[in-house]
């Protein structure tokens, strides 16, 4: 019903305004012989074009972004409202796979707990805020596109947390470029990890060597002392602050020594990793004004992570991490923010796993639903299931609810805005017609004492205004159409002139502006035109239609 | 065959009341020429667009072939003019963005719709073109009016009243803008469509010279009929 009564204004229109040859004529010769009248259809232009790149662009942001975000999120998530989460996931799949297994491709348990990163960048530690994120690397990759987003590309085939011995992208895959935007991920993986701790290694054996020669300095010294000591007391003790020293210096060169889980095997750091990590590539990162993705850190590098444990009240465990790869969204909220680790490592180190039955727990659990799956529909399904006072089950869309709304709310403001231009063109229209009329006027009796009806003289005009809006409209869509499909190569152009950059892509998410040309958008745009033109000929074409013919024939 | 009868038509303009018509009578019969004369502001084009249904009369009947017409519904009165009555004036009133061929057809473009246009083009515009050639314009086919001479248009505004092939010719002093000798020419050949076809004509006019060319005369003296000279088939009543 609304795509056909969308078409109905304009055809009524169009039906009154051209069922007679003598309109349609005089139409045309107007239209061929009133070029002011054209005028008024340059903005009808400029409303439609502007509002279909508009349309287009808010279209592509919001694509990109919902693709973006639904790209991390799963199309559901099945959470526990506590940290610890709730226990046995496969029941809980099970369950999941009764109420609504019809709809499912697929499900991964995840656990997720704020945490608190910290790596020594020269010497210094930074510590961030991150998300610390417990992920199945066999079945992640089937509820999200988390693997696409992987540096590594053996990672993104199947997601390891074991590093690679290196081969990561210098070129991101995602927008691949002519020239290396990570030069320095040529390295990362075990031969970054094999220089870094070498380097350490050497850098701890000079200050060593180093401390050695002060102490064996300060030996001599002491034995003198020592010596002096002897003669009045016996028991001296000079060996073990000698030691003590010696282990003061071991903790702080070598943080990590104390907190390994194996403690008393000595871990060769050039062949051995803690447990793997994938952080956002935000945390180890930022891009500088080349163009060029400076790093902090990299594969190969040793991190440590605070995080809670699942008891109550949780108390804060730390523990080492090698980073193995960068996972990178480009959603710079998800990138800057998320750290992944296999879960049951996480669940080990959180005593996530009853000690008695070894039944995990775990925070959530991704649900994938088949294409074309209602989302809503399942979502209800599972609550009607599962009580909303221990699980909350939303969909993508309602985690992202506000941000998606948000763009939907600027979009709708943008069009009424850009809407009230062709408005305005209306008017012109209007006040363009008023004019032709008057000066019409005779030609207006003429044809009412050939006989010509009233309703025809109105639809002389009425068709002229419809004429009009087709032409403004059609020239819109040309124009708006034409600039949406070369809006990178005219961003370039004016980039070119201006010297600044109008789009900077290290700011959002995508290179390129993204653009979606929607039919139906389009058609409601034209429609919405053409109508705005056929009402603004309204009142003229009923003012031709009133003058009376002999008046009319008596016009100056 | 074209009657009025007890016309009145006043015009207001402000406070004062203008009696333009006080009960004219006036019967035109099949095959006349009938010229109405009279003074400047005597009522002559008030009758005659009355007579021609683009005004309506305060009071009184006008019947066309035993119709009455001045009742009937707007829609009737405007198939009527385009169909039966042809209407020539003093200014032309030829459409600028037209050319002559088509300020002849227009009566017939607005009689046909777009597809009924189709089925009727080449017959119409056959018969403009013949119409057109009659008084002489045949090499001013497709010019525009601003191109053509007073004359020129008013034949060209002839051959458009004649393209419906009307009851009744009323002409409002065809002539007026033209000099001597193409207003000759005019008459004369609204003459001779009166005796070689048979045409029925009113012709308003204030030049007793042209009026005499016709075969009756009107007299219209402060909205009434002062004197009828009855013609060899035309008559007042």
């Amino acid at each position: 019903m609304s795509s056909y009564s969308q078409f109905i204004v304009p055809t009524l229109a169009a039906n009154a305004a051209i069922d007679d040859m003598y309109k349609l004529l005089l139409c045309w010769r107007y239209l061929r012989t009133r070029w002011i009248a054209l005028a008024s259809v340059i903005s009808v232009t400029l409303g439609v074009a502007t509002m279909i790149v508009v349309n287009a662009v808010m279209a592509g942001f919001s694509n990109e972004m919902q693709t973006r975000i639904h790209g991390i999120l799963s199309d559901i998530i099945f959470e526990s409202h506590s940290l610890s989460g709730f226990q046995d996931p496969q029941w809980h799949i099970d369950e999941i796979k009764r109420a609504a297994g019809d709809q499912i491709a697929g499900m991964t348990p995840t656990v997720a707990v704020p945490a608190m990163l910290n790596f020594q960048v020269r010497g210094q530690w930074v510590t961030r805020q991150v998300m610390f994120i417990g992920i199945d690397p066999n079945t992640h990759a089937q509820v999200s596109d988390f693997s696409r987003y992987l540096q590594h590309p053996a990672n993104r085939q199947q997601l390891s947390f074991d590093l690679r011995e290196g081969g990561y992208d210098t070129i991101d895959s995602q927008n691949p470029t002519e020239t290396p935007t990570r030069p320095a991920l040529e390295h990362a993986g075990w031969p970054h990890r094999r220089m870094r701790v070498n380097r350490e290694r050497l850098w701890k054996e000079r200050l060593d060597s180093k401390k050695s020669t002060e102490n064996s300095a300060a030996r001599s010294v002491d034995q003198q002392v020592d010596a002096v000591l002897a003669a009045t007391s016996p028991d001296g003790n000079s060996s073990e602050i000698s030691s003590e020293t010696v282990d003061t210096n071991e903790k702080r060169t070598n943080p990590f020594q104390k907190a390994r889980p194996n403690q008393g095997h000595v871990m060769d750091l050039t062949k051995e990793q803690f447990t793997g990590i994938v952080p956002g590539i935000g945390l180890a990162s930022f891009r500088n004004r080349q163009g060029v993705d400076q790093f902090l850190s990299l594969p190969g590098d040793d991190v440590k992570i605070t995080f809670p444990t699942a008891g109550t009240p949780p108390k804060a465990v730390s523990d080492n991490f090698t980073i193995v790869d960068f996972y990178e969204s480009k959603m710079s909220e998800y990138d800057s923010n998320f750290v992944f680790v296999p879960i049951d490592a996480l669940q080990r180190m959180r005593g996530m796993i009853d000690p008695q039955t070894g039944i995990p727990s775990v925070n959530s659990i991704q649900i994938r639903l088949k294409p074309g799956a209602q989302l809503n529909e399942v979502r209800d399904r599972l609550r009607d299931v599962f009580p909303a006072d221990l699980y909350a089950i939303a969909t993508w869309k309602d985690k992202q609810g506000p941000l998606l709304s948000a763009v939907d709310m600027e979009m709708a403001v943008l069009n009424i805005l850009l809407f009230l231009i062709i408005a305005v063109a209306g008017f012109g229209i209007l006040a363009i017609f008023f004019m032709i009329v008057v000066e019409k006027t005779r030609d207006i009796g003429i044809l009412k004492a050939l006989g010509a009806r009233s309703s025809g003289i109105a639809g002389i005009f009425l068709g002229y205004g419809l004429f009009l809006g087709l032409v403004g409209a059609g020239a819109g869509l040309v124009l708006g159409v034409g600039i949406t499909q070369n809006i990178n190569q005219i961003r370039q152009a004016v980039e070119w002139c201006t010297g600044s950059r109008v789009f900077d892509p290290s700011i959002y998410y995508f290179f390129q502006i993204p653009t979606i040309i929607d039919p139906v958008t389009i058609s409601w745009i034209i429609v919405g035109a053409v109508t705005i033109a056929i009402g603004s000929s309204v009142l003229p074409a009923v003012r031709a239609a009133r003058l009376h013919a002999v008046e009319a024939l008596r016009h100056d | 065959m074209l009657e009025t009868r007890q016309i009145y038509k006043q015009y207001q303009s402000g406070t004062t009341t203008l009696e333009v018509l006080r009960g004219v009578d006036f019967l035109l019969e099949q095959g006349g020429f009938l010229a109405v004369v009279g003074q400047s502001g005597s009522g002559k084009s008030t009758l005659l667009h009355v007579m021609g249904l683009l005004d309506a009369p305060d009071r009184g009947e006008v019947w066309l072939d035993g119709q009455r017409i001045d009742n009937l519904s707007v829609w009737e009165k405007d198939r009527l003019r385009n169909n039966s009555i042809g209407m020539v004036f003093q200014a032309y009133h030829l459409l600028p963005e037209l050319t002559a061929l088509e300020n002849v057809l227009a009566p017939l473009l607005i009689r046909h719709g777009i597809f009924d246009w189709f089925s009727h083009k080449q017959e119409a515009q056959k018969e403009a073109e013949e119409l057109l050639d009659r008084f002489g314009l045949s090499d001013r086919l497709h010019h525009r009016p601003r191109q053509l001479s007073g004359g020129e248009m008013q034949r060209v505004a002839i051959a458009r009243a004649l393209i419906t092939k009307p009851r009744v010719l009323l002409a409002d002093e065809p002539t007026g803008n033209l000099d001597e000798e193409s207003g000759a020419g005019i008459i004369e050949a609204l003459a001779e469509l009166n005796r070689d076809n048979g045409l029925s004509i009113v012709l308003v006019t204030h030049d007793a010279d042209i009026a005499s060319q016709a075969r009756g005369i009107v007299r219209l003296a402060a909205g009434t009929v002062d004197m009828m000279n009855h013609g060899a088939t035309g008559s007042a009543a």
